[in-house]
């Protein structure tokens, strides 16, 4: 009976751990609500984990308990208890249990750990040189901001991750000054983005779970990398299939910006003068990646955040040009432009504003 | 005291201090210098918590928080942990073995000096230019991007106290293997001599990479070099290698002590010898081992590919088994005993749960595809901190409370010892418990601040309020450490009443010789076997005699503070100034001067006569 009552409060408990996990965090950033089989495969070795570890805390505690209830010493109490050695039985238990344990931990690990390395569809190649079967995007991380190029389309975008949902999206992940770190939470772990090579992985997305996050996850810079390592954000927008067919179809028509209106002409200026020598405003941007020294614009107007972390509005935009070191301390950009008045900034942004791809 | 040490002046104290090779002194100097270090640190944690408690917060800027970060971490390990885990070392250890003093007192002393001036070097830095900036880890090509001075301060301070761990290290493995009493065989010694001979191990292998590694670095940035610099065909990982082959070792040269520390409390306040005192020892001796064979999981998503991360995934695991039957033995060392809750004892017993809690999340890191979520997210934060909080800190602090009496000869006052151990305790829970979740739900370490409506609020503030119950814990501490040093309420040999082991059959302090008749050792808790024969202290091994002690020096400083010279040279020598050589050169001359004077002097220390020792003869200087 008491046996019986010990295990419905484990299975309980269990249940509690379970429940308590996943009701964790937002869903566009919480690793605790996957959405993805990658997430998912990395979420259930969590819980495989945590029950196995949940079980042997239980063991520990109860015995820690019933030692701390049972042997305290009386007051006045003089007796020598007996001096015990220790005893092989017990011994081996407690040795070869948690290697069993470990065993049930170590299959499932070492199993993962190599379908999550398995990127040889990057490899598979058609005429052209390019990828036959699967989606590569390769993410290059520099100082505070993402460049995302598909080198099978000839787009090139950054800040917003633009991916398709349920299908592999494999990633070359590099990075041009010091090292960074690519994690979007909520479709699964990390990889370092290094200066040294290029670092291969794929993750998925899945449809249902984009919805319920709004069709954007937040994309994090999990390496320290300098001051504004926790700016260093940027956002994932998932789009269906055909979707994201039609957006790249976009992306690659674009040969130049189209703008409206004197003050964003003037504005067109502004940039051709001061800012055109690091920034793109078109999508298929053929310089090689050293010239490429800073984010892609073509898709400025549409984007989730200015700089990756301020709300998209036209004062930001405003704020962020005439003073980037408040917003980014250690920026590659402060310092780089001249002086620009103010009306070249009200200009500028109202050019910039107008970037945009889709939405026109 | 003896005859040999009479009531001195303020100067005089401070002389002998700064010339002491006596182990028990260098163990007083090594506690208060980590004690101030650890202060240091624990107001950087507090800057840490403060900025984080609530989002967008500006209490410091985003480039003096990495400042704060890097110097938090370095400081607690390096100038805090270490130096504590050398202060119990040296106070216990060589008493444990029935030992005059370490093997090598003049390095000893040496080596403390190189530690201090290397962690005051690099404190400096906070007020020459900025602190380094690129996290206790300096990765690679972070600290070579890296303005300023801040990682020069790192390489050079490091190098410096790196020395001195280094010189402990060989101290005290030929301390150990040489100096035994007569009867202490290898399997009598107690666990935390064990597991000081198993970390002086690791220190001799684990801290020449770091070094290495230090150098590398040191000609990356000073001179020129290309070791790092990828543009010029060097590379980064190897920096990662080199630091993490010393760095994983290093958690455990921090935390086997502790382990140690609560082998013996466990054993004393449950009047019950240590079950399963072999396997102890064996799996002491194999967490050692594995800890050298697991470096790489600091590094699953660095990219080494699925074999390595699959390898070191279960390599790291293995380490759980030798780990799991501590825990079970200290468990089952209580079973049946008769346990008193003392604050030493109240800290052991809180170390197995929160212990065993950081234990199993280090299972959990081991799994790498799921450590490719945890890695450099709060997750690894909330992990490393239950492991070195919950277990070196914790035993730090049952260390101090443990052997107080016997390094001052006086007991710290119960109440503010239990005041100070709810409150950290607590504290402790409600500062990292919640960050575990804090990292799942996607915050990423080492941000100076976080965006608002990312579900990160609640627990950031729960974290920060912890750590004000934390730090009002260690204020209680410093308040009870002054009361008690001002009563100096003086104690007999063994306070606790139920000591097992030898450093409690001689008085609290010890004479300076320790020991007036190396005693004789006949089993495990060679003063419990004696007293369980109704005798009241040790059985000499050998006849009265003269004792021959070494010489005070003022040496080691000189040789220590040559460095400090030197390496302000070397840090201002890239800024083409003009007065920075002859720097190097006076810091190097006082060096090697001072080297020079130490081996052609002849310095045959002195003979404590055997009539003195007979005037002493109430004090206990009997073995």
């Amino acid at each position: 009976m008491k046996k019986r009552l010990h295990k419905w409060r484990l299975i309980a408990l269990l249940g509690i751990v379970g429940l308590v996990l996943s009701g964790c965090g937002e869903p566009f950033v919480s690793a605790l609500k996957p959405a993805g089989d990658v997430a998912q495969s990395q979420f259930d070795l969590l819980i495989l984990s945590t029950l196995i570890m949940v079980l042997v805390i239980i063991v520990v505690i109860i015995l820690f308990v019933v030692v701390i209830l049972r042997f305290r010493r009386k007051k006045g109490d003089e007796t020598i208890p007996k001096q015990i050695e220790g005893s092989h039985k017990l011994e081996i238990i407690w040795t070869v249990i948690p290697i069993l344990l470990l065993i049930v931990l170590a299959v499932p690990t070492v199993v993962t750990t190599f379908d999550l390395a398995d990127t040889k569809a990057m490899d598979k190649k058609d005429k052209d040189g390019k990828t036959k079967d699967a989606l590569v995007v390769n993410v290059r991380a520099n100082l505070y901001w993402w460049e995302f190029e598909y080198p099978d389309l000839g787009v090139v975008t950054s800040q917003d991750l633009v991916v398709p949902t349920d299908q592999k999206v494999y990633f070359n992940l590099t990075a041009s000054d010091v090292k960074h770190s690519f994690w979007i939470p909520a479709a699964g772990g990390k990889m370092d983005t290094n200066t040294d090579g290029v670092n291969k992985f794929y993750l998925e997305f899945d449809s249902e779970k984009a919805e319920d996050s709004n069709n954007i996850f937040y994309g994090k810079c999990a390496e320290l990398c300098g001051p504004s390592h926790a700016l260093m954000d940027f956002k994932v927008v998932p789009k269906s299939k055909s979707d994201f067919e039609a957006w790249a179809k976009d992306m690659k028509s674009v040969k130049e910006p189209v703008v409206e209106g004197d003050v964003a002409k003037q504005g067109e200026a502004v940039f051709n003068k001061s800012c055109i020598g690091c920034h793109a405003v078109t999508p298929n941007d053929s310089r090689p990646e050293a010239a490429r020294q800073a984010p892609n614009l073509a898709t400025f107007g549409e984007r989730q955040r200015i700089a990756g972390v301020l709300d998209h509005t036209e004062a930001n935009v405003k704020n962020w040009i005439k003073d980037p070191e408040k917003y980014k301390p250690g920026n590659t950009m402060t310092g780089t432009y001249g002086e620009l008045s103010d009306s070249d900034i009200d200009a500028l942004t109202a050019y910039l504003l107008q970037l945009k791809v889709e939405e026109k | 005291m003896s005859t040999y040490a009479n009531k001195k002046g303020f100067g005089a104290t401070i002389w002998d201090y700064l010339t002491t090779v006596d182990h028990k002194k260098i163990a007083i100097l090594y506690l208060i210098s980590g004690g101030l270090f650890f202060v240091i640190g624990g107001l950087e944690a507090m800057f840490i918590r403060i900025q984080l408690a609530i989002p967008n917060n500006d209490f410091v800027s985003a480039g003096f928080y990495n400042e704060i970060l890097t110097m938090h971490g370095t400081t607690m390990i390096f100038l805090a942990a270490m130096p504590l885990v050398f202060a119990l070392m040296n106070a216990v250890v060589p008493l444990q073995i029935g030992a005059r003093d370490v093997a090598f007192p003049f390095l000893n002393s040496l080596g403390f000096w190189l530690f201090f001036f290397g962690g005051v070097f690099l404190n400096l830095s906070w007020f020459l230019g900025g602190a380094p900036d690129a996290g206790w880890t300096s990765y690679a090509s972070l600290s070579l991007h890296s303005a300023g001075h801040g990682i020069d301060f790192y390489v050079l301070g490091l190098q410096i106290s790196g020395f001195g761990s280094l010189m402990a290290g060989i101290n005290f493995l030929v301390t150990i293997i040489n100096m035994r009493a007569p009867g202490m065989t290898y399997m009598r010694m107690p666990l935390f001599t064990w597991s000081t001979f198993v970390v002086s191990a690791l220190i001799l292998f684990a801290f020449p990479p770091l070094t290495v590694g230090l150098v590398l670095m040191m000609f990356d940035r000073m001179f020129g070099a290309n070791f790092f610099d990828v543009a010029a065909g060097g590379n980064t990982i190897i920096w990662e290698h080199l630091f993490w082959i010393f760095g994983h070792p290093e958690v455990y040269i921090l935390i086997l002590p502790a382990f140690g520390i609560f082998s013996e409390i466990f054993a004393t306040f449950s009047r019950k010898r240590l079950f399963g005192y072999s396997s102890m020892v064996f799996a002491t001796v194999l967490i050692g081992f594995l800890g050298f064979m697991v470096w790489a999981h600091h590094m699953f998503t660095t990219g080494l590919g699925p074999i390595a991360n699959a390898i070191f995934a279960v390599a790291t695991m293995a380490i759980a088994v030798p780990t799991g039957i501590k825990i079970f033995n200290w468990i089952f060392t209580m079973w049946g005993g008769s346990v008193k809750f003392t604050v030493p004892m109240l800290y052991a017993v809180a170390f197995i749960p929160t212990f065993t809690m950081g234990g199993v999340t280090g299972i959990m890191l081991a799994s790498a595809p799921a450590d490719y979520q945890y890695h450099d997210s709060y997750f690894v934060v909330a992990h490393f901190h239950y492991v070195i909080v919950g277990g070196v800190v914790l035993g730090l602090l049952a260390g101090i409370n443990f052997y107080w009496p016997k390094m001052f000869g006086t007991l710290l006052n119960e109440k503010l010892g239990q005041i100070t151990f709810w409150t950290f305790l607590i504290g402790f829970h409600l500062t990292f418990f919640i960050q575990h979740f804090l990292g799942l739900m996607g915050m990423p370490r080492r941000v100076f601040t976080f965006l608002d409506n990312q579900g990160l609020n609640t627990g950031n503030m729960i974290s920060t309020v912890g750590a004000f119950l934390m730090a009002f814990g260690v204020l209680v501490m410093v308040i009870n450490i002054i009361i008690t040093s001002v009563k100096n309420e003086k104690v007999g040999n063994d306070p606790w009443g139920d000591g097992r082991t030898l450093e409690w059959s001689i008085p609290s302090p010890p004479p300076f010789y320790n020991f007036k008749q190396l005693p004789l050792v006949r089993g495990l808790d060679a003063y419990w076997v004696e007293k369980m024969e109704g005798k009241k202290e040790m059985t000499p091994a050998e006849p009265l005699g003269d004792i021959h002690m070494p010489n005070s020096s003022f040496l080691p400083v000189m040789i220590a503070f040559g460095l400090f010279v030197a390496a302000f040279g070397a840090l201002y020598h890239m800024d083409d100034k003009s007065w920075t050589l002859p720097i190097i050169i006076v810091g190097l001359l006082i060096t090697f001067g001072s080297m020079l004077i130490r081996s052609v002097k002849d310095d045959h220390g002195f003979h404590i006569h055997k009539e003195d020792l007979m005037d002493d003869s109430d004090k206990g200087g009997k073995a």
